[in-house]
């Protein structure tokens, strides 16, 4: 197995570009955990730690451009007033060690259904920066990134730099269903994120189907039917739900069944845009 | 591929070092450090916790190789010489350990909690420990000994 470190990011992709079948490493939460238990052994392992600047982010323009390496435990302590559905989904991966390690980028690079980061990346319509030495930049939409089990739109030379979102301009809720409150994959997860100027509403499924993916037909129902000045009805809660489980086609696995996994998503449908129209309206009343 | 990091203030060098080798092997195997304990080997039970630049980490995820020119600090490293850090203490006192395995991760999992955070709540103590298992669940002990810690460092 070969180790490639390269210092700066014109390296890392001339690196990949030349050895495409170089597995990338970030924090190593999923990469690690396949190699310890001879799950994989590429070979090649592209180090990534030593780009320092994949751990920043910036705020220009009205976008956040957060580096694929900033760890989880940076995005809930300094992000979560501009992103607060990342941050929720954040605050449920691992232990305080895994966050610390843990990574938009790496959950993006390893695209598990189940990958926390996932539901709020698409329920606030972020964008992927990939790049390759040779076919440049590409930004690819959240829902045009995962296309199977672990799979996603990423070409063999190419790397994720940074992930790309606008600052929330409504409020945004994650939730997730587990055994229990740490050290948890999720049986199912679901994120809701208000877009108030556009009169949009953003949703995300996690751990429901072969990729993380929008209720389409949910947020069409909602850019339709609701009323942004009034409560929301119990008609209209109940439709959205029904109409989020449809969008998932779960699987039974060790870790809960199908129909209990359409089940939750409807209830966390309900529950997550209950929470956020009580802070909508309360925005609106302040 | 031969690794250079400063572990525990000192400067070590390792031969022979395979790519995918995590960084809990070379310091259990190759370093002679076993306090660090190996379980899991997939970042669920925080036996190998240690810091690397300072921050708290599962070091079975760690890839040896990045940890080149790191500062690596584990349960070793926290004693100042014979004298026990003050969450070593803490849990001996307070019979925090059982059978002992996990017992090197809390700590330094507590010490990095107490360092950030002076007096910390129960609900911090317990979210600051939710990746370290203790399957003898001796849990009670454990946060009484994080408590008494916490008390003594603040009144220090």
């Amino acid at each position: 197995m070969d180790f490639l470190r390269p210092t700066t990011w014109a390296e890392a992709l001339a690196a990949k570009a030349d050895r495409p079948d170089a597995v990338p490493i970030q924090g190593g939460t999923d990469v690690m955990v396949e190699i310890n238990f001879g799950v994989r052994r590429p070979a090649a392992l592209l180090d990534l730690t030593r780009i320092a600047e994949l751990a920043t982010w910036t705020n220009q323009d009205g976008r956040l451009r957060i580096g694929a390496a900033v760890p989880y435990s940076v995005i809930i302590d300094r992000l979560g007033g501009e992103l607060p559905g990342l941050a929720q989904a954040a605050r449920t991966v691992g232990s305080p060690q895994i966050r610390n390690r843990g990574s938009v980028g790496g959950n993006l690079g390893a695209a598990s259904p189940a990958g926390d980061s996932h539901p709020p990346l698409l329920a606030a319509g972020a964008l992927v920066e990939a790049e390759s030495r040779d076919g440049g930049v590409r930004m690819i939409p959240a829902d045009a990134f995962y296309i199977g089990v672990k799979r996603h739109a990423l070409r063999p030379d190419e790397l994720i730099r940074a992930v790309h979102l606008a600052p929330a301009t409504g409020p945004q809720y994650f939730s997730k269903v587990g055994t229990r409150n740490a050290m948890v994959i999720a049986v199912c997860s679901f994120a809701i994120a208000l877009h108030p100027g556009e009169r949009r509403v953003g949703t995300g499924l996690g751990s429901a189907a072969p990729t993380p993916r929008r209720a389409l037909e949910a947020e069409e129902f909602l850019a339709k039917e609701l009323d942004w000045a009034a409560p929301l009805t119990p008609a209209l809660l109940d439709r959205f739900g029904e109409l989020c489980a449809a969008a998932a086609s779960p699987i039974d696995d060790v870790r809960g069944s199908a129909a209990y996994r359409r089940h939750a998503v409807a209830v966390m449908a309900r529950r997550t845009l209950a929470w956020a129209w009580r802070d909508h309206l309360g925005r609106r009343a302040a | 591929m031969r690794l250079t990091c400063t572990v525990n203030g000192r400067e070590e060098t390792v031969e022979d070092v395979w790519e995918g080798e995590s960084l809990l092997y070379v310091l259990r195997e190759r370093m002679g450090l076993p306090g660090s304990k190996n379980a899991c080997e997939q970042g669920e039970c925080g036996s190998c916790t240690v810091y690397l630049d300072g921050v708290p980490v599962c070091a079975c995820l760690v890839a040896a190789g990045q940890a080149e020119g790191r500062r690596v600090r584990t349960v070793e490293g926290l004693a100042d010489g014979d004298r026990l850090d003050p969450v070593q203490e803490a849990f001996v006192e307070c019979g925090a350990v059982q059978c002992g395995f996990c017992t090197p991760g809390l700590i330094v999992q507590a010490h990095d909690l107490l360092a950030r955070v002076e007096r910390p709540s129960d609900a911090e103590i317990r979210e600051a420990l939710a990746g370290n298992l203790c399957r003898c669940t001796g849990y009670e002990k454990i946060l009484d000994a994080v408590r008494l810690a916490a008390e003594r460092k603040a009144s220090a």
